[in-house]
């Protein structure tokens, strides 16, 4: 069963992947087996992915990265939210983030 | 700015991945030989140095330097590194310089004859893949062909131990031979027992124009040259899957076959790659050991010697005459191997005709239509119709 996102909860990067900028594609490349789907695949986050990834540091709330993006973007916060917990459902499914 | 609908997620395959290649990378992959030492001693070798040769072991790169060039290659933009020698399993550290690539985020191709293999090798790679299929290369089928390749007593038990500890635990690799007179009677056995590779996607390569000794020491070269296949027992080989080596040829030939003149490097080398040697200098690729092609890395670094050193040596020309009036007029350039460190391995030159691979290409190129049989492809005028009823046909 997919366990529901709290709006207060802390995530950073998992230790087992790496993400890298290359030429302004941003890549996320998994280091321990059983990161990804399948091994031989790397992932690309678009921009509005890299602007959330970029603040899951461990610290801010998902709240408080709502509310960070809101001051980037022209978005309602409700819109922000979903975009939010769209991505980190992705990631979680992936083993990308942990909670920090 | 508004955020983007679209998904945030997208995954792409990393063999297949064009955007490095589309955005021309100053760095894409890098080759390392991390030492020149094996603990095979194969009859064919164009490198080899003893296990125990301490003088060598002392003048290889050390950890840390290894590292730092690792390190600048990620900054570039690098996303792939090939760990090879010799044999790269030998250094001590490869454990620590395996780890180290992988978590900088590159994937690591390695090249090993398996024997160094270990339980907790494989427990690594199972953990932190390398992303890469590792490449194994086969000298025989049986201990007796086997070791009369490799000239080491037990060599044959030590790489089927490490073969099977990767299928046990289901590590990706590769498989590929070297055809030399001990083995070349069991390339059917071989083949068979590579289709059944879980990850063998493709029938298995073969090395069999072997390259001399990559510093030119004549006098192992005339023992290798013994062992090469002739050009017509190249061609059977070639062609024994006719049909699909036909069709390769059409795709190749209607792309690459033209002649090259006086530009010397027609081919990728030094372009978004290059070999760094197990001493530190950086070559733009792993056979042109030419002194004026070498790039000390200790003094430099792999952006300037990508940006400027690669650059001036892709601008030399042709001098030699006989090079003039037979290879840059050959529009069998591209299914020759004639280049610029094949040369330099045979001749000490980076611009003489090497015979045994002209007569390769010419063999290949009678076998497909392209030439009669007295014909030399250089005084060929007529090339440009000729390979257009070549891939048309």
């Amino acid at each position: 069963m997919e366990k529901k996102i709290d709006i207060n909860a802390i995530y950073k990067p998992s230790e087992d992947v790496v993400a890298r900028d290359v030429q302004g594609e941003f890549i996320i490349i998994p280091i321990a087996s059983g990161v990804a789907d399948m091994e031989d695949e790397l992932f690309s986050l678009n921009d509005s992915g890299k602007a959330i990834w970029d603040k899951l540091d461990g610290k801010r709330s998902l709240k408080q990265v709502v509310e960070k993006l809101a001051l980037e973007f022209d978005a309602p916060k409700e819109e922000l939210e979903k975009d939010v917990f769209g991505i980190l459902k992705e990631l979680l499914k992936r083993r990308m983030l942990v909670e920090g | 700015m508004k955020m983007s609908t679209n998904a945030y997620v997208v995954t792409k395959e990393i063999n297949k991945a064009s955007l490095w290649k589309a955005k021309s990378l100053l760095l894409d992959s890098l080759d390392m030989e991390l030492t020149e030492r094996c603990n095979n001693n194969c009859i064919h070798c164009c490198i080899n140095l003893p296990l125990d040769d301490m003088n060598a072991k002392n003048k290889e790169l050390s950890s840390e330097e290894i590292k730092n060039i690792l390190t600048e290659a990620e900054a570039l933009g690098c996303l792939s590194v090939r760990f090879t020698g010799g044999e790269p399993l030998l250094r001590e550290d490869f454990t620590e310089l395996y780890l180290f690539a992988r978590r900088l985020g590159l994937k690591v191709l390695i090249f090993t004859n398996a024997t160094l293999i270990t339980p907790q090798l494989v427990d690594l790679f199972v953990h932190i893949a390398p992303l890469e299929k590792i490449e194994i290369t086969v000298y025989g089928m049986k201990k007796s062909s086997y070791e009369a390749v490799t000239r080491t007593s037990g060599s044959f038990e030590a790489a089927w131990r490490g073969i099977n500890l990767l299928l046990e635990k289901k590590v990706p690799f590769v498989v590929k031979a070297a055809l030399l007179p001990p083995n070349k009677k069991e390339m059917n056995e071989f083949e068979q027992w590579a289709a059944a590779i879980p990850w063998m996607n493709k029938p298995p390569s073969y090395a069999m124009f072997f390259n001399l000794r990559c510093h030119r020491e004549e006098e192992k070269n005339g023992h290798i040259r013994s062992l090469r296949l002739s050009a017509e027992e190249s061609l059977k080989v070639l062609t024994h899957r006719k049909d699909k080596y036909t069709k390769g040829m059409k795709e190749f030939c209607a792309k690459f076959t033209h002649p090259s003149g006086k530009k010397l490097f027609s081919c990728g080398s030094g372009l978004g790659s290059g070999c760094v040697d197990a001493y530190g200098d950086f070559q733009p690729c792993m056979m042109l050991k030419h002194p004026d092609c070498l790039y000390n890395l200790k003094t430099g670094s792999l952006k300037d010697a990508l940006e400027n050193f690669f650059q001036k040596i892709r601008e030399k020309k042709a001098n030699n005459p006989e090079y003039l009036k037979r290879c840059a007029n050959c529009f069998l350039k591209g299914l020759c191997e004639q280049c610029p460190a094949k040369s330099w391995i045979e001749h000490g030159t980076l611009d003489t005709p090497v015979e045994y691979l002209c007569e390769v290409a010419h063999v290949q190129a009678r076998f497909l239509g392209l030439i009669g049989e007295n014909e030399k492809a250089w005084e060929t005028k007529d090339w440009k119709k000729r390979i257009n009823n070549f891939i048309n046909n």
